[in-house]
């Protein structure tokens, strides 16, 4: 089953204790399909061990990209966390490896 | 029609100091553009400058401007920082006797203040917008509380003919917004043109994010010579659309992808993008690659601003102790499992009074938790972290020895063992009415 790596990169972003992963289609035509297979759920589904509040999903087709916005994702906040990647740089590289139908 | 060309010197304070002095020398730029300084950055400076009246500025202000301002006087290059941190009048009197220093003569270096509003939080009853406790509850330990200035200062700075202005916290797209507004003479309350100058400063801010840093996963995404990643400019016009590019001679990249990534870096929702200036609109904006190495965006837009400022507020949470220890071989991770089930026990038998605990498995679950890693085979090393926070230093770095006694007390070949212990500073924000934070300029002349 292909993997979200092979159609779209990811960069992962930190504010407080929200994370956000922005989810881009290489291809523009493949967009379509992520907004159908990314669900807000589906992320939040993944990250379960992890994020901790609700995943909100912004849309952007002229861009092609997904932003997932996960709150309480943060060990508490960047600032006051005792993670190892306080600033869960490392979550986005974690999504790309989610099924795609 | 007129250009205005933005360079990008540091993305963060402790970044790579050649990249920007490319710039100056090579970029043909106008302004060079330096964003230093990260939510706690600050509180941590104003904690240094209660040690020493005179610093509690970016520790790395002296070494970046002996590096960039020959090239700059000498190109005609005017710089933007936000390195006073929590002393930005000592740290123009530092750059204005480093010029000096240097020969350069008849320098205008500009401090924006304006941004402490510590009294102003402490005569109030505001609440963090993140836990909803009133500040009043961190009273005992409060070190700062930093406005996020808008364009204002650093507009009127250049206005009045600042070759340098160093401000202390303000909107890291602020930074470039305010030499645009300067230049072409946006009003400020322009929405559209603030909206496509907040999305130009943050594609920029964070320097090499958008020249391939941040980016390369080899196989599916490469980026060249990324040990002399060059730092983006960003030729403006007087539309507000700009074409990011970078020295030819330098390494990175500029592509779509380079450029979409740092546009959402850090958003919530694109489309209410809260800035001092504006709310900053970015659903509409268009990314479109012209050249080999040249992006042009265009299509940033905006609405009035909220009328509130974002103020962040420092504190001391407590201390934080750790220690680590390695395993490998065969059974690696059922040893490591094993020193964290000791550990665990012993700081209950010694009762340590810890408000928080983490026992991480370095290579198996520390990044993203048990449920991630399951199903994962197991690596052929492993590092056992624990972590703790505390109310004191004593009980903090007792966490960090019971890891270290793991040596001669705990499984079979433990090795790399190390401890730390730390003060934790934490922020968190309240929301201010604007006018209780207004800019100010200074000048200092060389």
């Amino acid at each position: 089953m292909p993997k979200l790596r092979n159609l779209a990169h990811a960069r992962t972003g930190d504010k407080g204790n929200t994370s956000n992963i922005a989810v881009i289609a290489y291809n523009p035509g493949d967009y379509e399909l992520l907004r159908r297979e990314l669900t807000p759920e589906r992320v939040r589904t993944f990250f379960r061990g992890v994020v901790h509040g609700e995943v909100l999903r912004y849309e952007l087709p002229r861009l092609g990209a997904l932003n997932f916005v996960m709150s309480g994702a943060l060990g508490g906040g960047v600032t006051r966390s005792l993670a190892l990647d306080a600033h869960g740089k490392s979550l986005g590289s974690a999504l790309l490896d989610i099924d795609i139908e | 029609m007129r250009t205005i060309r933005l360079g990008a010197g540091a993305g963060y304070s402790g970044d790579r100091i050649e990249p920007a002095l490319e710039l100056a020398e090579h970029g043909q730029l106008d302004y060079l553009i330096f964003e230093c300084l990260a939510e706690r950055t600050i509180a941590m400076a104003q904690q240094a400058r209660r040690r020493d009246p005179e610093g509690g500025f970016d520790p790395l202000l002296e070494e970046r401007m002996r590096a960039v301002l020959p090239a700059c006087a000498r190109n005609g290059v005017r710089i933007i920082t936000n390195m006073g941190a929590a002393n930005p009048v000592g740290a123009a009197r530092r750059v204005a006797a480093i010029a000096a220093e240097l020969g350069i003569a008849r320098l205008r270096v500009a401090a924006v203040t304006g941004d402490d509003v510590l009294a102003v939080v402490l005569s109030g009853d505001y609440r963090f917008e993140e836990s909803g406790e009133p500040v009043a509850s961190r009273l005992d330990t409060l070190i700062s509380a930093n406005a996020y200035l808008g364009v204002e200062g650093i507009r009127d700075a250049l206005a009045h003919g600042a070759d340098i202005v160093i401000t202390g916290r303000a909107a890291d797209p602020a930074l470039f917004a305010a030499p645009l507004a300067h230049e072409f003479g946006w009003p400020l309350d322009d929405a559209q043109r603030m909206g496509q100058a907040t999305v130009v400063g943050h594609l920029l801010e964070c320097a090499g994010q958008i020249t391939g840093g941040y980016f390369a996963d080899p196989g599916f995404k490469e980026v060249p010579d990324l040990a002399r990643l060059g730092f983006p400019i960003g030729e403006v016009g007087e539309d507000g659309d700009v074409v990011i590019t970078k020295l030819a001679a330098a390494g990175g990249c500029v592509t779509a992808a380079t450029c979409k990534e740092q546009l959402l870096y850090e958003i919530h929702d694109p489309a209410r993008y809260l800035q001092p200036d504006v709310v900053a609109d970015f659903s509409g904006v268009e990314v479109e690659e012209i050249a080999p190495d040249r992006v042009r965006v265009s299509g940033g837009s905006g609405s009035a601003a909220t009328g509130l400022l974002k103020v962040s507020v420092g504190y001391v949470d407590g201390y934080a102790g750790e220690g680590q220890i390695s395993y490998a071989g065969p059974g690696a991770v059922a040893r490591a499992r094993l020193a964290l089930d000791i550990v665990r026990e012993r700081l209950t038998i010694i009762g340590t009074q810890a408000r928080e605990l983490r026992f991480d498995l370095i290579g198996v679950d520390a990044l993203h938790g048990t449920e991630s890693s399951r199903g994962h085979a197991d690596p052929y090393e492993v590092r056992v972290r624990v972590i703790g926070r505390t109310a004191s230093l004593a009980e903090a770095t007792r966490i960090g020895n019971e890891v270290e006694t793991l040596y001669t007390n705990g499984p079979s070949g433990g090795g790399g063992a190390t401890k730390s212990v730390r003060e934790i500073v934490a922020i968190q924000s309240v929301l201010i009415p604007r006018h209780l934070a207004r800019p100010a300029v200074q000048f200092v002349e060389v």
